[in-house]
């Protein structure tokens, strides 16, 4: 196996790689993209291994089946409301194994086939893969730790935002004392340990400095990021040692995730730059301290069944509430009902519902829901005017129509239009604000509804009803 | 002009025409799909096994082999994770006898 000969397998690997995502655009074509994807893998890593047949192969071999092993068990055992801690962690071992092969190339350049001592130019992509693998590693420990509720024994992982005084200064002088130290690392003429351990020391430090001031519902949008990051590591270790392979990959995976960034960033009306700032959030329910005045109808269970069967069109909205309570088997089953009752009964999305892009389709689809009654937003608004009954779970922002009012701090954000429906019905377990902070006057609309209640108890007593 | 072209240079000509690509094929993937779509780009990303590998290859067992070896086994937990749990995820997107039919059957 010549290195050529190893390129041209990468060349194939990469067109399966592509394959895989392309396969995404819909459910029917995608299992067969992931094994596109499967395959592509195995290209990769056995011509690889190929290459390295001399050396010490059953090392290697050992190491794949532990670490496959591992991922093999954890992906059969984690549960869907789990997926986003999952993929902060995973995108955390991507970003240490960066810096591990970045150190190693430190160490001996020659395994690569690239010059020892290394080349200034391989120097400074060394130096920039390095970096973005060592943030993303620490990064996403810190939003893994967010994301699984860890804040409660460790403050480091509060999903409320830490912030202090001068926190972007400081972010600022560590990351410019950090190129400082890349800059040393690359003009040296020699290995330059000193320069290269400083610089992945703070930018470790940095990755955490980033990530705790982002509050836990703007997780959406830090998760894509790191996604994007830890592709960008990806293709700058593959500069450094002129694998086209990496390069490939990290750049579909880089783009990848900074679209998904995008896409979120709009669905909630945020620029990028206030994400990453952070400290969003950190006045929580302050702005609905006057709620008190203003009256609210509210229902039971059962008021809120009689009115989903006798209508024609049922929408149902669910929000992140709904995969706390784990109600979405039950939502599943109340939509069976509804539809054996004659009635068109829907699921709108909103992008940003639940803690990842996708999340609360993939809760949906895992309770059996048939994606063919699961619309997106822009799919389905366009219809609610003429929607007889809407029930929103466990959702409160994404239904607020302050979006609509300009000099609302919500002003722009996209949003379901429920409001529009002819009747409303709200589960919320109290009439506390939304992650935003706002009160919602959708609430307190005429033909609005509430029904109190956590949300799998309320699903329950409406299917009890039903029958 | 003469000579070679830089290897540098190559790597940036095929950097920039994935991340066209990259862009048009991420666009097209629906919304549905982000949640595996995220997974599956996990996987692929750890495609770096392949530096890993090449790192812990050399004969000579040194510092730099050994975290080669490290790097190959914390890759092939995203790889084995990430793939699988992707095709776990799209088996629920398999389209499906009406539950209701089902269950009074």
């Amino acid at each position: 196996m010549s290195a050529n000969q190893l390129t041209l397998w990468y060349l194939i690997a990469s067109v399966l790689f592509i394959l895989a995502l392309k396969g995404l655009s819909s459910p029917t074509m995608a299992r067969r993209g992931n094994l596109f994807g499967m395959i592509g893998m195995a290209i990769a890593v056995i011509f690889t291994t190929a290459l390295v047949a001399r050396g010490h192969v059953d090392f290697i071999v050992i190491a794949m089946l532990a670490g496959g092993g591992i991922g093999a068990f954890v992906a059969r055992r984690v549960q869907m409301t789990q997926m986003p801690e999952l993929v902060a962690a995973m995108h955390s071992l991507v970003g240490m194994a960066a810096v591990l092969i970045a150190i190693a190339a430190v160490n001996n350049p020659s395994s690569f086939g690239v010059a020892d001592p290394l080349p200034t130019g391989n120097k400074l992509e060394l130096f920039i893969g390095t970096f973005v693998g060592a943030v993303t590693f620490s990064g996403s420990v810190i939003a893994f730790g967010k994301l699984a509720g860890l804040g409660k024994r460790f403050r480091i992982f509060s999903s409320a935002p830490i912030v202090f005084p001068g926190q972007h200064w400081l972010n600022l002088a560590i990351g410019l004392v950090m190129i400082g130290f890349g800059v040393a690392f690359f003009l040296s003429p020699d290995e330059a340990w000193t320069a290269f351990i400083m610089m992945t020391g703070l930018a470790f430090m940095l990755g955490v400095l980033i990530i705790i001031p982002i509050g836990g519902a703007d997780m959406p949008v830090v998760i894509s990021m790191l996604n994007s990051y830890s592709g960008w590591a990806a293709a700058g270790i593959g500069f450094s040692l002129n694998n086209a392979m990496l390069i490939i990959a990290g750049s579909l995976v880089g783009s990848s995730g900074a679209i998904l960034s995008y896409i979120m960033c709009k669905a909630m009306n945020r620029s990028f730059v206030s994400v990453i700032l952070g400290g969003f959030g950190a006045a929580e329910g302050a702005a609905a301290a006057d709620a008190g005045e203003k009256t609210v109808r509210s229902g039971s269970a059962e008021d809120a069944a009689f009115l989903m069967q006798n209508a024609e069109s049922v929408v149902i909205v669910p929000g992140y509430g709904l995969a706390v309570a784990r109600a979405q088997h039950a939502v599943a089953e109340m939509i069976d009902m509804l539809a054996g009752k004659g009635v068109n009964a829907r699921f709108a999305i909103h992008p940003v519902a639940g803690r990842m892009p996708g999340h609360m389709n993939v809760l949906l689809a895992e309770a059996e829901v048939p994606y063919d009654q699961v619309f997106e937003m822009e799919d389905i608004n366009g219809e609610m005017g003429t929607t007889d009954v809407v029930l929103v779970l466990g959702a409160n922002d994404v239904v607020n129509p302050l979006a609509y009012e300009k000099g609302s701090p919500i002003y722009g954000m996209p949003i379901i239009d429920v409001h529009k429906a002819r009747t409303v019905l709200v589960n919320k377990r109290s009439m506390a604000a939304g992650y935003a902070g706002l009160d919602n006057p959708l609430f307190y609309m005429d033909k609005t509804m509430m029904v109190f209640g956590d949300a799998k108890k309320v699903v329950e007593d409406i299917l009890k009803s039903l029958h | 002009m003469s000579g070679t072209v830089d290897p540098t240079v190559i790597n940036l000509v095929v950097f920039v025409l994935a991340v066209f690509v990259g862009y048009h094929v991420i666009w097209n993937v629906t919304p549905a799909l982000h949640t595996p779509l995220m997974s599956v780009t996990n996987a692929i990303s750890s495609v770096i096994i392949v530096g890993a590998i090449l790192a812990a290859g050399p004969a000579e067992v040194d510092f730099g082999s050994a975290l080669g070896a490290l790097a190959v086994a914390l890759a092939s937990v995203n790889i084995a994770g990430g793939f699988l749990v992707t095709q776990r995820m799209l088996e629920m997107f398999k389209k499906k006898e009406p539950r209701a039919a089902k269950k009074e059957g």
